[in-house]
């Protein structure tokens, strides 16, 4: 698979390139900046969702509430989706990730519009493309990029919901892996320039990614560079599906991934061993985007730039890091204090091979 | 910094191949072909103890687990997907990486899709080509597996040094300049094969192992080399001292070689040192071949290390001197009848009342062996052996007792009364006969009503007796619908007492779903005999039993709702396109085999002593609940001792059922001309196929398959009636059990459950071995298409023949009643003696019916579920109604009937 060109073979140039120069920043959360908006049901719906399901659905207009469907508002409000990318790159974010973390049909089924997979991803990629684009014209000397985003999904492939029977799957991998493959056309359609396979917190749901990644690039004849970050749910240091940070390389390794990392769930400082292991392991570069910190009492996360960057200035002058952004509860403020706190330090450098006799 | 090119592996937690670990541990015993005893836990449906053996093997020290489900009878791609799931949820399980083998790539990609870590796939091979090899390795590298590469090509697998060397080469060659394989996910497999068999060219196999080890380690450094180290020794199979040792000094000199991953009992391994100087010379000699007479003198002292565990123990006489209560105990314990009238006569002298003795010291033995086989300390033939000597004590009381009754109008108490019975239609009662012995053992009454026994009379006598409790049992499928009947019938006549479901086709999703809800006062699936005693206790304590129940209850509630949203689960396809992915073959090139004896064929008495080696003993083992493959089985280190024991009184029977001509076999085969029309096949007179003496009916999977995998139904394997070209199918039926009523009396009447119950299992066992024996003739002078077959046993065991025996009632061909179109073209009650009951079981029990099929890619196969669409066709063909058809199909019905 690694003998695949690219598909944009000169942005995949001018990326490694600046992979190779410094540490590169990703941008931060999107739910926190469309709170602020205080969008109601009205809102979400837009004009086109006004009178219901967009006409596929048979239930009555509302039976089914679409607030809280963040990804909606890149087809309804998608000048609230064009303003958090602008505020990120205005804040120094190097690559943005697309408003699709839940544009899988699995997912948009809670809100009976599963037949907007495909469109949600490519609309989604359209506007991070444009927003990138324009900034790229601004500071052509700093090239921004597309993350094109495969989330989890809201079900779990090695995981029972029922506690009576282990043996029981909501899912199956292939059902997955078919969600993949829509939603990354989207992402490929709409102009991404890499997909990141992130917030996973059962490996199989990202390893059936994978697989839906390579056959499709296999099919198209031409890949894209992979980026994968999983979650360490809590302080056990595991992922929700059992594994240890190493043990989640390893089974995702076989991708070949641009980058390797670790994001949510937990703050910069408890993430620090995870990443310090796949510093020392992975072949690929490393990725963080940590919360905000813990959430506080009110489900709400209050970490401030100023502490989030001294903790991941750490990480940089410890040459833990290639790439490095922020998850819930980090906000443009955030990624300004990280982009400085880590600029003037050099990027981890990749491990060579060592290359056997063979 | 810089990464060595070691093996990263993972479950849930990692496994990094670094040259310290010298040797990694496979696992082996979760693999069906393997052992015997997780077979039968898959088959049968017991998961959950499925999960313990690969419990133990990650405890034994396995550092990965293979997991092999590659058996016929078995739907392979759901076990492995299940099972897999399975031991994903247990984390001190799932901390280990997992090995997914099958021969079948299918099964494979199964496994693949439930591994979260990452694992390695055994095996692929370039056996089908460079093409498919690599299509398979891609594969492999999507899901992110490292891979066993086997030594084998479209030549075949390799023996000799030379060739394992040049073929791993190749693979190797293959793998990473067309694909980007990682050189240390490659595994070799160079292929283990068994030495000193006595055949000279076997001689220098692990030689060959072990220097094609060396040079493809020195080729290769990054890739691994694995094998299947029990094989080596297979020619020593019930001696396990020597296989250890062959192990152990097969193990030294190929890890030295490089070899660094095995397939092994991890808990079994021996030391070196620990060997035998003598016997370690001796094996050295043959593992390196270092001298012609080798495997001789090996054999000179094999037997002097021979059942170093696993043999019976010389009982000694000494326990007679201890007082009478404990002489009973131990004649309980260990099954010796020899003494027990005397030892009855003076314990009953001592005690003030007859029944004393059997509620003091008889019951206190009982109890013990109670106790012992709880807590897997006994086994099955043993506690039959202590009923026996119970009964006959019993027996021996019984007048006295019944005298001390019209005196004082005392009748002692029991733990509760229990009728049992083997539903209308069946004459299976092994099992049931087991489970009665278990119960009386622990003071329960059980009125044992016999074989198919009609709801009415169980039902009655249950009244009549105030039984406590019903116990139903049935071992072919429409036992399964008469159960439910009864089941029903106890509502209506509004019956208070719990109802016990037993037998090998019942199951406790089948009770939950089917039988449980028509009977309001208590239904309970007991699994297996161990589990009788204590159903039956928490049923007649008045402590116990609401409690108990309730639990059933919600447990078999939870099972319906489980089952109600276990969603659609594969779909099966239409009819049309099932039929559309029927079996084919080019007919025009097909030449079918014309029988060398067409039309019917009577056996009358045929010889026991040539069907005697045709004996498949593990079955028979499986009877006693003796789980293991025979003769692994007798040396076995926990139930070897008993497993011997057993074995050694079938042979001594055995011998008197031969010589004294206890039981008489018959048999009647037939082949007729046929051709296939439809999914059915036509059977003619004449070879112009135009005197037609009757239709066959058969029914088609349809299971939603790639179109490369037909979807299968027996009819397919006749020749279509439009290609014009004459084929034949043929018939049988055979049995092994007339006369043996007069012999069961005679056990009976000596209060001899165990000889009893160990002659029906033999009677059975000769009807199977006759049934193989008498395949094997008709394929080599009958029919006559493979006259210089020469298969040893385990090959036939293993059906590695041309050629089918399908049974009706079994997996390809679950419909009962077709034995009556079997039964008519034989005429086999006439011919045979063998009946058909109402629910087309045959009596004699020990008797087995079935179809020829000669087309040399006629496979056995699991018809499955059907569709309500093929139900209704096959209903039309039948000329059955609906009703009828839903009836007979009952356990393959897709949908809920009206």
């Amino acid at each position: 698979m690694s003998t695949l060109p690219f598909i944009h073979p000169e942005r995949v140039a001018l990326l490694e390139q600046a992979l190779r120069q410094r540490i590169l920043i990703l941008d931060g959360g999107m739910g926190t900046m469309l709170q602020a908006h205080e969008l109601d049901e009205n809102g979400f719906r837009g004009e086109r969702f006004e009178h219901g399901h967009d006409g596929h659905a048979h239930d009555h207009a509302g039976s089914c509430d679409l607030k809280g469907n963040n990804d909606l508002l890149t087809l309804t409000k998608p000048d609230i989706i064009r303003g958090v990318h602008a505020a990120y790159l205005e804040a120094g974010a190097d690559l943005v990730e697309t408003n699709t973390f839940n544009s899988t049909r699995i997912s948009q089924a809670d809100y009976k519009l599963q037949h907007l997979a495909y469109e949600l991803n490519l609309e989604g990629a359209k506007l991070a493309r444009a927003a990138c684009d324009a900034m790229t014209a601004k500071t052509p000397q700093q090239p921004r990029f597309v993350i094109g985003v495969l989330g989890p999904t809201s079900r779990t492939a090695s995981l029972s919901p029922d506690v009576n029977d282990p043996g029981f799957r909501n899912v199956t991998f292939e059902e997955l892996a078919e969600n993949y493959t829509e939603a990354t056309n989207g992402l490929i359609d709409g102009g991404a320039d890499v997909i990141m396979v992130e917030t996973i917190f059962d490996t199989l749901n990202a390893k059936a990614a994978l697989f839906a990644l390579s056959e499709l690039f296999h099919q198209r004849g031409a890949r894209m560079p992979v980026m994968i970050s999983g979650t360490i749910t809590d302080r056990s240091g595991r992922t929700l599906s059992g594994q240890t940070a190493e043990a989640f390389y390893y089974s995702v390794r076989h991708a070949r991934p641009l980058s390797v990392g670790f994001n949510c769930a937990l703050g910069a400082d408890d993430l620090r061993p995870h990443i310090q292991t796949l510093s020392t392991i992975a072949e690929s570069y490393v990725s963080t985007h940590p919360n905000a910190g813990l959430p506080n009492a009110f489900g709400e996360y209050d970490e401030t730039p100023e502490h989030m960057a001294g903790v991941i200035g750490g990480f940089a002058r410890d040459g833990l890091l290639n790439l490095v952004g922020g998850c819930c509860g980090t906000t443009p403020a955030h990624i300004k204090a990280i982009a400085e706190a880590v600029r003037e330090f050099a990027p981890r450098a990749l491990p060579s091979l060592e290359v056997a006799a063979a | 910094m810089s990464n060595p090119r070691h093996t990263r592996l993972s479950g849930l937690e990692p496994l990094v191949i670094t040259p310290e670990l010298l040797f990694i541990n496979v696992g082996e015993r979760t693999n069906v072909t393997g052992s015997a005893q997780f077979k039968k836990l898959i088959k049968e449906d017991r998961y959950d103890e499925a999960v313990e053996v690969a419990r133990q093997q990650v405890d034994n020290g396995a550092q990965i687990i293979d997991i092999n489900m590659d058996e016929g009878l078995i739907d392979s791609e759901a076990a492995m997907t299940r099972f897999v799931n399975l031991i994903s949820s247990e984390p001190d399980i799932a901390r280990v990486p997992f090995m997914i083998d099958s021969s079948k790539w299918t099964v494979i990609e199964a496994g693949l899709r439930c591994l979260q870590g990452k694992g390695i796939v055994n095996s692929i091979s370039m056996k089908e080509g460079e093409e498919q090899f690599l299509e398979h390795a891609r594969k492999v590298q999507q899901y992110g597996a490292a891979a066993v590469v086997m030594a084998f090509d479209e030549q075949g697998q390799a023996d000799t040094c030379e060739r394992k060397v040049e073929i791993c080469t190749r693979a190797y060659e293959l793998l990473t300049s067309k694909l980007d394989f990682r050189p240390e996910d490659i595994i070799f497999d160079p292929n283990i094969f068994a030495i000193a068999t006595g055949i000279e060219e076997h001689n220098n196999y692990a030689v060959d192992f072990i220097e094609a080890t060396r040079e493809l380690k020195k080729r290769f450094p990054d890739c691994h080399i694995s094998g299947g180290v029990s094989n080596v020794s297979f020619s020593f199979r019930g001696n396990n001292t020597v296989r250890e040792a062959i192990h152990a000094v097969f193990l030294y000199h190929a890890i030295r070689a490089g070899m660094d991953m095995g397939i092994v009992n991890a808990g079994a391994l021996t030391i070196m040192d620990d060997i035998d100087a003598e016997l370690r010379e001796r094996v050295e000699d043959v593992v390196l071949n270092r001298r012609d007479d080798a495997t001789e003198r090996l054999l000179d002292i094999a037997d002097n290390y021979k059942g170093k565990r696993g043999l019976a123990v010389v009982e000694t006489l000494a326990w007679r001197d201890k007082p009478v209560k404990e002489r009973l105990s131990h004649a309980l314990v260990h099954g010796i009848d020899q003494f027990v009238v005397e030892d009855t006569e003076e314990a009953r002298q001592l005690s003030s009342r007859p029944l004393d003795v059997i509620e003091g010291p008889l019951m206190d033995g009982m109890n013990v062996v109670g106790d012992l086989f709880g807590a897997g300390k006994m086994f099955l033939p043993q506690v039959v052996k202590s009923a026996r000597v119970m009964k006959k004590a019993v027996a021996y009381l019984l007048p006295y007792i019944e005298e001390e009754k019209l005196r004082t109008g005392d009748t002692g108490k029991n733990n509760g009364k229990i009728i049992m019975a083997t539903v209308k239609g069946d004459v299976h009662d092994i099992g049931k006969n087991i489970v009665g012995v278990v119960l009386r053992c622990n003071n329960f009454e059980v009125i044992d009503l016999g074989v198919m026994v009609p709801a009415q009379k169980i039902l009655e006598t249950a009244i009549a007796e105030k039984a406590d409790m019903i116990g139903l049992s049935g071992l072919i499928t429409p036992s399964l619908e008469e159960m439910s009947q009864v089941a029903r019938e106890m509502q209506r006549q509004d019956f208070h007492i719990p109802l016990l479901i037993g037998g090998a086709t019942t199951s406790r999703a089948h009770t939950a779903l089917k039988i449980e809800p028509h009977y309001k006062s208590g239904t309970v699936w007991v699994k297996d005999a161990s589990r009788a005693v204590g159903v039956a206790q928490s049923l007649v304590s008045k402590d116990l039993v609401e409690n108990f129940l309730a639990k059933v209850r919600a447990d078999y509630a939870d099972v319906r709702e489980r089952h109600r949203n276990r969603g659609p689960g594969k779909q099966l396809v239409s009819l049309e396109k099932a039929r559309g992915q029927r079996f084919r073959c080019d007919w025009d090139t097909y030449e079918p085999a014309q029988p060398n004896t067409p039309g019917v064929t009577v056996f009358d008495v045929y010889d026991l002593a040539v069907l005697r080696p045709y004996i498949d003993w593990t079955p028979f083992f499986q009877t006693w609940e003796l789980a293991g493959h025979y003769p692994a089985i007798l040396t076995d280190e926990i139930i070897g001792t008993q497993a011997s024991e057993l074995f050694n009184d079938a042979q001594t029977m055995l011998d008197k059922i031969v010589a004294e001509k206890w039981l008489t076999a018959r048999a009647v085969i037939g082949l007729w001309p046929a051709a296939n029309v439809g999914d059915d096949v036509e059977v003619f007179a004449d070879s112009a196929r135009t005197t037609p003496l009757g239709t066959l009916h058969s029914l088609r999977q349809q299971a939603d398959k790639p179109v490369d995998r037909p979807d299968l139904c027996l009819a397919d394997f006749i020749a279509p009636k439009a290609s014009g070209k004459p084929d034949w199918i043929g018939g049988f039926a055979v049995t092994a059990g007339i006369g043996i009523e007069p012999h069961l009396a005679r056990f009976e009447a000596d209060y001899d459950d165990y000889s009893s119950i160990l002659l029906k299992a033999l009677a059975d066992r000769l009807a199977e071995a006759f049934a193989e024996h008498m395949h094997e003739r008709v394929r080599r002078e009958f029919w006559g298409y493979a006259p210089d077959e020469a298969l040893q046993n385990d090959d036939l065991v293993a059906e590695k023949y041309r050629g089918i025996r399908p049974a009706p009632g079994y997996p390809a061909c679950p419909d009962h009643t077709e034995k009556t179109t079997l039964f008519a073209l034989l005429d086999v009650t006439r011919n045979t003696g063998i009946e058909l009951t109402e629910g087309f079981s045959m009596y004699p029990a020990a008797a087995v019916s079935g179809w020829y099929y000669s087309h040399p890619d006629s496979q056995y196969f699991v018809v499955g579920r059907l569709s309500k669409q093929q139900v209704e066709d096959y209903a039309r063909r039948k000329g059955w109604t609906m009703l009828e058809a839903e009836r007979w199909l009952a356990s393959n019905l897709d949908y809920d009937p009206e």
